[in-house]
């Protein structure tokens, strides 16, 4: 199988979803804010997105699962974008940071 | 060897196959480039930039799959909502990168990327152990039948997926007000 084909193997979306999944977690452990986690967050809903994608074009039977299950993927994606930032801004008034290591206050 | 569609034979680079191919490769590294900015950026501006970058990238990934309409959905609500709504928050809450280390500092970053790479590791090497089998198609996967599942099978689901926007929308309105005038 050339460079050229790749597009149309299973595995190749498979593993990029995994390559984005692993840059995930690793923003998600390095960033010390609360937006940088939930940047990351949102590549690890987006290799999630891929996996679905993918299993839907090569190997199910009804091709629209996997797309609306994509697009409701994407619904709850925006949702908990807004409750998120809605939790960043209200920690921001009250501390004056989105630091992580500055909101200890229920550190015992 | 697992389910891959109708062309077997390596295309030439000018033929219109090739080309397809080589878009893809491109498509694909503008991904894994911008997902790279995303998560090792210092400066959050630069990573909600490399945020955009992958998003784009995905999308031009699901036009490959065979959906465009997943893909036009990614552009308005990922890049165009999501990411602009991030953007937002990071303008209002101006937050500067601190680089002092806390207590866990200096060994989140290795030991962040140990277990990154080996969750995708095990990822990588359990997709190319399995063997998924294809399955005939039912129908093609186009917007129309997009439209008629949506409005059939999953109608409960729609619905309900419209009324935890609403909700998600007036609590981050509550919560966000609350304090304001401090």
């Amino acid at each position: 199988m050339s460079m050229l084909t790749l597009y149309n193997s299973l595995n190749t979306f498979l593993y990029l979803a995994a390559l984005l999944f692993g840059m995930g977690v690793y923003g998600m452990v390095t960033h010390r804010t609360l937006i940088g986690m939930l940047i990351s967050s949102e590549l690890i809903l987006v290799a999630a997105s891929i996996n679905f994608m993918a299993f839907n074009r090569f190997t199910a039977p009804d091709p629209t699962t996997g797309q609306i299950f994509t697009l409701f993927i994407m619904a709850i994606a925006a949702a908990e974008a807004a409750i998120g930032l809605s939790i960043v801004i209200a920690v921001y008034r009250n501390y004056k940071s989105v630091d992580t290591e500055d909101l200890v206050d229920l550190k015992g | 060897m697992n389910p891959s569609m109708a062309i077997t034979e390596a295309p030439g680079l000018f033929t219109a196959d090739g080309l397809t191919g080589l878009i893809f490769l491109i498509m694909m590294a503008v991904t894994l480039i911008g997902g790279i900015i995303a998560c090792c950026a210092e400066r959050l501006v630069r990573a909600i930039a490399g945020l955009i970058v992958c998003f784009i990238g995905v999308a031009a990934l699901y036009y490959f799959l065979n959906s465009p309409f997943v893909a036009m959905m990614q552009m308005l609500i990922y890049v165009g909502a999501v990411c602009i709504t991030i953007a937002f928050a990071i303008m209002l809450a101006a937050p500067e990168e601190s680089r002092k280390n806390g207590p866990a500092g200096p060994l989140s970053g290795p030991l962040g990327f140990i277990t990154a790479g080996l969750v995708s590791f095990g990822l990588i090497a359990m997709a190319m152990r399995t063997q998924f089998t294809s399955h005939p198609k039912i129908n093609n996967g186009t917007m129309e039948e997009i439209g008629i599942e949506f409005l059939t099978s999953y109608s409960m689901a729609f619905e309900l997926i419209s009324v935890v926007l609403l909700i998600a929308i007036i609590g981050a309105l509550v919560i966000a007000r609350a304090g304001r005038s401090k």
